[in-house]
C-alpha cells in the first residue's frame, strides 16, 4: 500500500503519454463506475445526515442509546480483535513451521469466515451457543449463557475477525529467513529470547495490519451477530442494530446520522492503518 | 533440529499444537458440522423437501441472478480500473485506490441505506422514479445494486496490485509488433493475471451469494420475489422451520467449501503469482 | 486461448442463468400474481389461506393465481407501502396503519374501512400473556406487569401493530380500574415499559426474544401468537395466563386501488379479500387462532379455545385509531415521552 502511495506522489504531473492505449476508456469507466455505484450514494448519505445541521447529528450520536450500541460494537470488536491477534499468530506459526497430517486441509479452512455468508454464520453459532446447543449446554450447568449475551457477540466477531490476522503474518512468517534465528541462537540466546526479540518483532507490523482489519470489520458486522447477540439496548445492541431499527421506524436521518458517525470512524481507522503500517515498517522492518 | 535452541522444546511446540488446533476446531470447524448437522437433523427427506418449496426456489434463483449481474460488472470495473493504475501514471492514483478500497470498511447494513436514500419514495431520487414508473429500492434492482457496491473492491483488489508489478514492458513490445489494444489486452495482459482473476471472482462471487445485511435492507422482503438464500434462511428462521433455514444454510455453505477448494487449488498450482498480489 | 474459451464460458453461463431466471418468471396470460403485505404473526395464516384461495380459484375461473406475501410489523410495512413497495392488498393489524397509506400515498380512498364488512376485519384477536410453565412470577392480570422484578416482553409501538394494541390495552385497564384517570394510566404504562429490556420490530421478533432466546417472564402477545407459541415450543414449556380484561384487536384488510387497477388485479384481489369472509377461510382462519367474524361457521373446537373476557373497544375508550395514534404513537406522543429504555446500570 504505502509503495502505491509512494509512487502515486512521484507522478505529481499530467498522464504521461503513454504508448499503451486506452486510458481514457479504462480510467473513465473506472472513475464514471466509482461515482455512481460509490461516491454519489455516499455524498447523499452524508447529505442526508446533514439535514439535522452538526449539532443535530451530534445530539443523535450522543443519544444514550447510541452511545451505548458504539460502545458495546467497538469494545466487544477491540476485544475479538485481540483474541484473535494472539490465536492468529499462534495459528499463523503452527501452519507455516509445523507439519501434521491435515494441515494443507486447515490452512484452506482458515478462509471459511471469509467465503460463509454471514447469515449461515449467525444461526449456526446460535445454534452451538444456546442452552441448548452443543457448547452452550456445556456452560449451562454454571449458569453461564454465552448465546443472546454480548459474549455471543464476541464469538461471532472472534469467528469473522480469525483469517485476518492468520493470512497477514503467515507470509510474513513464511519470508522469515531461518538465519536470523540461528544466528541468535549461536549467540547464546534461548529459544523463547529468539522468539519474542527476534522473530515476534518482525511480526508486529503484520499483527497491526492484521487486528486493524480484522477490528474493521467486526465493528460493521451484521448478519453474524444479529442472531446470537440479545439485541436488547445498553446491554447487547450493536451499532448495525440501531440503525436498522432507526430505518424501520422510519427515522431515516437519524440512520444516516448513525451511519456517518460509523463511516467517519471506518475512514479514521483507515488513515490510522495507513499511519500503523508506515510507522511499524520503518521501526520493524528489516530494511 | 536442536530442540529447545533452534527449535521450540516439544512440550511448546505440542501446546501450540494443542492451542491451534482447538481454536480452529471451535471457531471453524464445529460451526460448519452445526449446520450440516441441523439439517440433516430430521432426515434427509425433510432436508430435500426444503428445496421443493416454490419460495426457497425462487431465492436460489434470485441470488444466481444477482450474482450473475454483480460479478461482471465488477469484473470489468477491476480490470478497467487495474488497467487504468498499473498501466499509466496520472496524479491522484493513490486516491483512486483508496476509494475503490472504501465499500470494504463500510457495514453492509450502511452499503443498503446509501441506496434507500438515493432511491427510497422519500429519497433523493424517489419522485423521479415514481414519473417513470421504475422500482429499484423493495425489487430486484435495488438488491443487485446493493450487492454491487458490498462486493465492488474485490476483483480490483485483486488485480491492482499484480498488474503493478508486472508493469508495461510486455504490453509495450506486443504494440510494437503491432497488436492493437484490446488484442494486446487479450494475448499478453488476460494470461498473466488470469489466476489472479478467478480468484477474485471466486471471492466476489461467494461474498455476492452470502450478502445479508445490505441486501436485507434494501429489500422488501416479498417472498418469492425479493427474497436471496441468506434472507430465505432469516425467514425459515423466524417462522421456526429450523431444518428449513439450516438446508438453505447448508447450500451457501457447500458453495463455500467450493469456493474454499477451488482457491487453494489455485493457490497450490500457481502460488507465485498469488503471492505477488497479496503482497501489499 | 483457453482464457478466451474461459471467459466464454463464463459469459455464456450468466447468459444461461439469466434466460432460465426470465423464462420461469413468465407467466402465461392465464397466470395471475399479487402481493399481499401483511403484519408480523400471519405467516402461517395466509400460507393456509393462499393455498385455499388458490385452489378454489382456479377451480372456479380456471385461471392460476399465486399470492406473494411480505411480513413485518405493522407499522413497519405500511411505511414500506408508502415508499413504494408494490401491495395488491394489505392485510396490516390495525386501522391506521391503512389509514396512514391512504393520507399519504393516495393509493386508496379514505373511506376504505367501510367497504367490506366488519370494519374490514374478516378475524378479529385480543391481547393475552405468555409465561414460562408453572408461572414462577405468578403473573395473574395486568397490575403484575408493572411490579418491580418483573421482565416484561413486548414490541416496539413505533414499529409493530401487536406493540400498539398491547399499549392500549394496558392504558385501558389502569383507566378502567380508576374510573378514569388518565394521569394514573399513564403511570401505569410508564412503569410496565420500564420493565421491557428489548423492543423488537415486530410480533414475531417479541416471540423469538421470549420463547428462543428465553428474555423475560412475561410476554404480552397477540391471542393467535400466544397459542402459536405452545404448539412450536411445546404447552410443557409455556402457559397463557388471559386477563381480566383485554381490548378487541381489529386487524383489516384492504385493497390497494391504484396498484391493482394498474396491474390489473383487481378481480382477483377483491375476490381474495371476499375470500377471507367465506366460510371455509372462517374455517382456516379460527384454526390458526384467530377469532372468526362469522362463529357459526367455524369448528367448535377452535372455537372453544377462546376464552371469554371482558373486551373493551379502541373506539369506546380511545376515540378511534386515528385519535389513539396522534396522541400516543406519533413522533412526541405519549409513547416517546414516556419510553426510556432500561440504562447501563440496571441491566448491566
Amino acid at each position: 500500500m504505502s509503495v502505491v502511495i509512494l509512487r502515486g506522489w512521484t507522478s505529481l504531473s499530467l498522464p504521461k503519454p503513454s504508448a499503451l492505449p486506452g486510458f481514457g476508456i479504462t480510467f473513465g469507466f473506472a472513475v464514471t463506475y466509482l461515482s455512481l455505484i460509490v461516491l454519489i450514494p455516499l455524498a447523499v448519505l452524508v447529505a442526508r445526515a446533514g439535514e439535522l445541521g452538526f449539532d443535530g447529528i451530534w445530539r443523535v450520536a450522543t443519544a444514550p442509546r447510541v452511545l451505548a450500541a458504539l460502545e458495546v460494537s467497538f469494545l466487544v470488536s477491540g476485544a475479538a480483535a485481540a483474541v484473535n491477534a494472539v490465536f492468529g499468530v499462534i495459528v499463523a506459526w503452527v501452519l507455516v513451521r509445523y507439519g501434521f497430517p491435515g494441515r494443507r486441509l486447515l490452512d484452506a479452512a482458515v478462509d471459511l469466515p471469509f467465503a460463509l455468508p454471514t447469515a449461515v454464520a449467525g444461526i449456526a453459532l446460535a445454534a452451538l451457543y444456546a442452552t441448548n446447543g452443543w457448547i452452550g449446554s456445556l456452560f449451562a450447568p454454571w449458569g453461564v449463557k454465552i448465546a443472546f449475551t454480548p459474549w455471543g457477540i464476541l464469538v461471532a466477531l472472534i469467528f469473522i475477525g480469525m483469517p485476518f490476522v492468520v493470512r497477514t503474518v503467515q507470509p510474513v512468517l513464511q519470508d522469515l529467513d531461518r538465519e536470523v534465528e540461528e544466528a541468535s541462537a549461536t549467540l547464546g540466546a534461548t529459544r523463547s529470547q529468539t522468539i519474542f526479540r527476534v522473530v515476534l518483532p518482525v511480526l508486529v507490523p503484520a499483527i497491526l495490519t492484521g487486528v486493524a482489519l480484522a477490528f474493521a470489520r467486526a465493528v460493521g458486522e451484521y448478519g453474524s451477530v444479529i442472531f446470537i447477540a440479545g439485541n436488547m439496548p445498553f446491554v447487547s445492541e450493536i451499532a448495525p442494530l440501531l440503525i436498522v431499527t432507526k430505518l424501520e421506524e422510519f427515522d431515516y436521518a437519524g440512520a444516516a446520522a448513525i451511519a456517518t458517525v460509523m463511516l467517519a470512524i471506518s475512514f479514521v481507522s483507515l488513515l490510522a492503518i495507513n499511519a500503523v503500517q508506515a510507522y511499524s515498517q520503518r521501526r520493524f522492518s528489516r530494511g | 533440529m536442536a530442540d529447545g535452541v533452534l527449535s521450540e522444546s516439544r512440550a511448546v511446540r505440542w501446546t501450540l499444537l494443542a492451542l491451534a488446533l482447538g481454536f480452529l476446531a471451535l471457531f471453524l470447524v464445529l460451526p460448519l458440522l452445526a449446520v450440516f448437522a441441523e439439517a440433516l437433523r430430521r432426515g434427509i427427506q425433510t432436508f430435500v423437501d426444503t428445496f421443493v418449496d416454490p419460495d426457497t426456489q425462487a431465492a436460489i434463483r434470485l441470488t444466481l441472478l444477482v450474482a450473475a449481474i454483480a460479478v461482471p460488472l465488477n469484473v470489468v470495473f477491476g480490470i478497467s480500473a487495474a488497467w487504468a493504475v498499473a498501466k499509466f501514471e496520472f496524479p491522484s492514483k493513490s486516491l483512486l485506490v483508496t476509494l475503490v478500497d472504501l465499500p470494504f470498511s463500510v457495514s453492509p447494513v450502511v452499503s443498503g441505506l446509501v441506496y434507500v436514500l438515493l432511491f427510497g419514495a422519500q429519497g433523493l431520487l424517489g419522485p423521479l422514479l415514481e414519473a417513470w414508473q421504475l422500482e429499484i429500492i423493495f425489487a430486484v434492482p435495488g438488491i443487485v445494486l446493493a450487492t454491487v457496491f458490498v462486493t465492488f473492491p474485490f476483483v480490483a483488489r485483486e488485480l491492482i496490485p499484480l498488474m503493478q508489478e508486472q508493469g508495461t514492458s510486455e504490453e509495450e513490445a506486443a504494440l510494437t509488433l503491432g497488436a492493437s489494444g484490446f488484442r494486446t489486452f487479450l494475448t499478453v495482459t488476460l494470461p498473466n493475471i488470469r489466476w489472479a482473476l478467478l480468484y477474485g471472482v471466486l471471492l466476489c462471487n461467494a461474498r455476492a451469494m452470502g450478502e445479508f445485511g445490505a441486501v436485507s435492507v434494501v429489500s422488501g422482503h416479498i417472498r418469492g420475489l425479493t427474497n436471496t438464500m441468506p434472507l430465505q434462511v432469516e425467514i425459515l428462521y423466524n417462522e421456526y422451520d429450523f431444518v428449513g433455514a439450516f438446508a438453505v444454510a447448508a447450500l451457501l455453505a457447500g458453495l463455500a467449501l467450493v469456493t474454499l477448494g477451488t482457491k487453494s487449488l489455485l493457490e497450490w498450482r500457481y502460488g507465485d503469482s498469488l503471492a505477488l498480489a497479496h503482497r501489499h | 486461448m483457453s482464457t478466451r474459451l474461459s471467459l466464454l464460458a463464463a459469459l455464456a453461463i450468466a447468459a444461461g442463468i439469466m434466460a432460465s431466471y426470465v423464462s420461469a418468471r413468465a407467466q402465461s396470460s392465464q397466470d395471475v400474481v399479487i402481493t399481499n403485505v401483511s403484519y408480523d404473526p400471519t405467516r402461517e395464516l395466509y400460507k393456509a389461506i393462499n393455498e385455499a384461495f388458490a385452489k378454489q380459484w382456479q377451480a372456479s375461473t380456471g385461471q392460476k393465481v399465486t399470492i406473494r406475501a411480505s411480513h413485518g410489523g405493522s407499522g413497519k410495512q405500511a411505511r414500506s407501502v408508502i415508499d413504494g413497495l408494490e401491495a395488491d392488498v394489505v392485510t396490516l393489524a390495525l386501522a391506521a396503519d391503512i389509514d396512514a397509506i391512504a393520507r399519504e400515498s393516495r393509493r386508496l380512498p379514505e373511506n376504505w374501512q367501510s367497504r367490506l364488512p366488519n370494519n374490514s376485519s374478516p378475524y378479529t384477536s385480543t391481547i393475552v400473556f405468555v409465561v414460562r410453565k408453572g408461572n414462577p412470577k405468578g403473573i395473574r392480570d395486568w397490575p403484575d406487569l408493572a411490579r418491580q422484578g418483573v421482565s416484561v416482553v413486548t414490541p416496539n409501538p413505533k414499529t409493530s401493530g401487536g406493540a400498539r394494541w398491547n399499549y392500549l390495552a394496558a392504558w385501558a385497564y389502569e383507566l378502567d380500574r380508576t374510573k378514569g384517570d388518565q394521569v394514573a394510566a399513564r403511570k401505569f404504562v410508564e412503569a410496565i415499559y420500564r420493565n421491557v429490556p428489548v423492543l423488537d420490530s415486530g410480533a414475531r421478533g417479541s416471540t423469538t426474544t421470549f420463547a428462543q432466546r428465553a428474555v423475560g417472564d412475561v410476554f404480552i402477545s397477540w391471542e393467535n401468537e400466544a397459542h402459536l407459541i405452545l404448539k412450536e415450543f411445546g404447552a410443557d414449556k409455556f402457559e397463557i395466563v388471559v386477563p381480566s380484561f383485554s381490548i378487541l384487536a381489529e386487524p383489516p384488510v384492504a385493497v390497494v386501488d391504484v396498484v391493482v387497477d394498474k396491474r390489473g388485479t383487481r378481480k382477483v384481489a377483491q375476490a381474495y379479500l371476499d375470500y377471507l369472509y367465506s366460510p371455509a377461510a372462517q374455517k382456516i382462519i379460527a384454526r390458526n387462532f384467530y377469532r372468526p367474524s362469522k362463529p357459526e361457521a367455524a369448528d367448535p373446537v377452535d372455537l372453544a379455545r377462546f376464552p371469554k373476557l371482558r373486551l373493551i373497544t379502541i373506539d369506546d375508550v380511545f376515540g378511534g385509531w386515528k385519535k389513539a395514534q396522534a396522541e400516543h404513537f406519533a413522533d412526541g406522543g405519549v409513547f416517546d415521552q414516556i419510553y426510556r429504555p432500561a440504562g447501563k446500570t440496571a441491566t448491566r
